[in-house]
């Protein structure tokens, strides 16, 4: 259990002109699950290099449970990171991957063979343990390297794009055992990504980094309903931005006048609302219903897209296929923005 | 389709192996026959009387061919392993970091296979005066580094543009010090460079004349000047049967080599630098 603090921790790598990690400051709990989430080359995979010690930072610090662990060398860190190609050593069979960090740590063999033969137990490979890398799917690749990491009983486990090498079905499997051994063994977790489902699916909390600044820092449904700016909304799906201003609990913009939530800003600001959570139709209070014409519809299955003209105002929608059968391009249509899902962001 | 694919084969191979037969068994074939031959004359085919004679003289004592065999080993074996302790680390530089002047220092490494060795060795031999390794064998063994590096280094810069650091990043991680990351992650990955590499700096040292004629003063005879002065003393026969001797690492390394790595790996070494 190690409680994980960055302090204003700064990269910028010799020649560059712009750092590529710029003061991320974070507290991660102890035991916690986290996300640092970004497009790539925004600094995610620097930050947890810094962490585990095996990048060097140019200014600020990393801190364990209050103590700086800057000075000490990677070996002695408590910190084992998961590469995203799993890197699973060629030479060596399953077990001795598995087994590789204990005997670095000079623990007796019998012991050895014992504890991977229960931490392949554990990650639902018990028979592998013979086996060549090479000869195994990637998902039991991954689960090799996700063992080998484990058994060490790290501090803090990185894990770089744990999902994304995966196919879709196996992503809820791995995603549940990562989950799952990560609750049990409580081991202050750290994953970076750039796909936003994979870090609410898997993540506690979720670190939101573009242009190696940090963001928002948040539980990942914050991120929908509360995004801090319009890029983070945009990074999650975000479609519906609307200019007007905030005024005694209504918004007044181009689509008309509309309640808000109670609490918010003030003045000047940017209005938006998931594309999920409009409803199709005119509810029976009358409130924020908004007269709009069908300019697209795109049928996906279990959804529908529909893109909407609103005067001058462009609105996107996702529906129930259900709730918009019979209604095609170019009719109108009738839709309600509830309150409780607008949320303003300052301008 | 697989037939004719398979005739293509066929006959590249057959092709292959009778260059290598022109080129490396005829030669030897003459140098064979001269070291049981007793006189050789003109235009007989073979020789008219055979003998055991130049064979029991090369393994005699007063030859020197046993001793200049053991220095010639332990020169071309140092040679190798200080050829490995230098060039793994240079081809490592050369082939995973990118730095200033890189295109320079590669030329310069490639040098001594451009430039003949008797253009250089008269400068060292003046430097090696001054520090006294002249007529050693320490001064021979150092010699031969300039040409044995450049296969050394070229080797091993191919097997490092290949290699992915990451997997030592990975060992350090699960609790490696530097030196066991080496041992247990770099060393196998890069052990099949280091094999071609050494084997080829071996041979390179083996077959050096001039570097170890004039750094080593004629004091320091090895295989390859002993062979020199009966070849030009006119003895065919003892020249025959300490040529057989000499050619012996290089048909064991050939055998080693076509046993134990694959022609991929041999090869793959090479080309990709």
């Amino acid at each position: 259990m190690t409680h994980v603090t960055l302090k204003e921790l700064t990269k910028v790598y010799p020649g560059a002109t712009e750092p590529s990690l710029d003061k991320l400051s974070l507290e991660i709990e102890s035991g916690e699950l986290t996300a640092l989430l970004g497009p790539s080359g925004c600094g995610k995979t620097t930050t947890m290099k810094m962490i585990a010690g095996l990048l060097a930072t140019t200014s600020g610090d990393v801190l364990f449970d209050g103590r700086s662990i800057l000075k000490e060398k990677p070996e002695h860190r408590g910190v084992v990171m998961v590469f995203q190609n799993y890197l699973l050593f060629p030479y060596m069979s399953v077990a001795e991957n598995v087994g590789f960090g204990l005997k670095m740590r000079k623990i007796e063999k019998p012991e050895i063979n014992r504890r991977v033969q229960a931490i392949l137990d554990l990650v639902k490979l018990p028979d592998l343990g013979e086996r060549r890398p090479k000869e195994l799917s990637g998902g039991q690749q991954q689960r090799v390297a996700l063992a080998r990491a484990l058994i060490v009983r790290p501090n803090v486990l990185l894990l770089d794009e744990p999902l994304s090498n995966l196919d879709a079905h196996l992503r809820y499997e791995m995603r549940d055992l990562i989950r799952g051994l990560q609750q049990e063994l409580g081991i202050t977790t750290i994953f970076v990504t750039h796909d936003q489902e994979e870090a609410v699916v898997l993540a506690d909390k979720v670190a939101l980094i573009l242009d190696g600044r940090l963001k928002q820092y948040d539980v990942p449904e914050a991120f929908y309903k509360r995004p801090i700016d319009e890029a983070t909304a945009r990074f999650f799906g975000g479609q519906n931005f609307v200019s007007g201003a905030a005024k005694d609990g209504f918004f007044d913009c181009r689509i008309g006048r509309l309640k808000l939530p109670p609490g918010g800003v003030q003045g000047p600001a940017t209005l938006t609302f998931r594309p999920e959570n409009v409803r199709i139709g005119a509810d029976t209070s009358g409130e924020n219903v908004i007269q709009t014409t069908i300019t697209n519809k795109i049928y996906l299955g279990t959804q529908t897209r529909l893109k909407l003209q609103a005067g001058d105002e462009k609105i996107e929608v996702i529906a129930n296929p259900g709730d918009v059968q019979g209604l095609d391009v170019g009719q109108s249509c009738l839709i309600t923005l509830p309150a409780s899902s607008l949320w303003v962001l300052a301008k | 389709m697989i037939g004719t694919e398979s005739l293509f084969t066929r006959s590249f191979r057959i092709i292959t192996a009778m260059f290598l037969v022109t080129w490396l068994v005829l030669p030897l074939i003459p140098l064979a026959i001269w070291s049981f031959a007793r006189g050789w004359y003109f235009p007989n085919i073979l020789p008219t009387q055979w003998s055991l004679k130049a064979w029991k003289y090369a393994l005699s004592d007063t030859a020197g061919v046993l001793d200049s065999l053991v220095l010639s080993l332990g020169i071309s074996f140092a040679a190798m392993t200080l050829a490995i302790l230098v060039g793994v680390p240079a081809g490592r530089a050369l082939g995973l970091y990118k730095f200033r002047g890189k295109e320079y220092i590669e030329l310069l490494i490639l040098a001594p296979t451009i430039v003949p060795g008797i253009a250089v060795v008269l400068g060292v031999h003046s430097v090696f005066i001054s520090l006294g390794l002249t007529n050693t064998v320490q001064g021979v063994i150092l010699v031969h580094l300039i040409p044995t590096l450049p296969y050394m280094t070229l080797v091993m810069s191919g097997i490092f543009s290949n290699y992915d650091t990451a997997f030592e990043e990975q060992a350090r991680s699960l609790g490696a010090s530097a030196f066991k990351t080496f041992w247990y992650v770099t060393f196998p990955a890069i052990l099949p460079g280091i094999i071609v590499g050494g084997l080829f700096a071996f041979l390179v040292s083996w077959s050096q004349y001039i570097l170890t004629l004039v750094i080593g003063g004629g004091r320091v005879v090895t295989l390859p000047l002993l062979l020199f002065n009966f070849a030009t003393s006119g003895r065919n026969d003892i020249t025959g049967a300490i040529g057989m001797i000499y050619i012996l690492p290089g048909i064991i390394i050939l055998i080693f080599t076509a046993r134990h790595l694959s022609g991929r790996s041999a090869i793959g070494g090479i080309g990709q630098t």
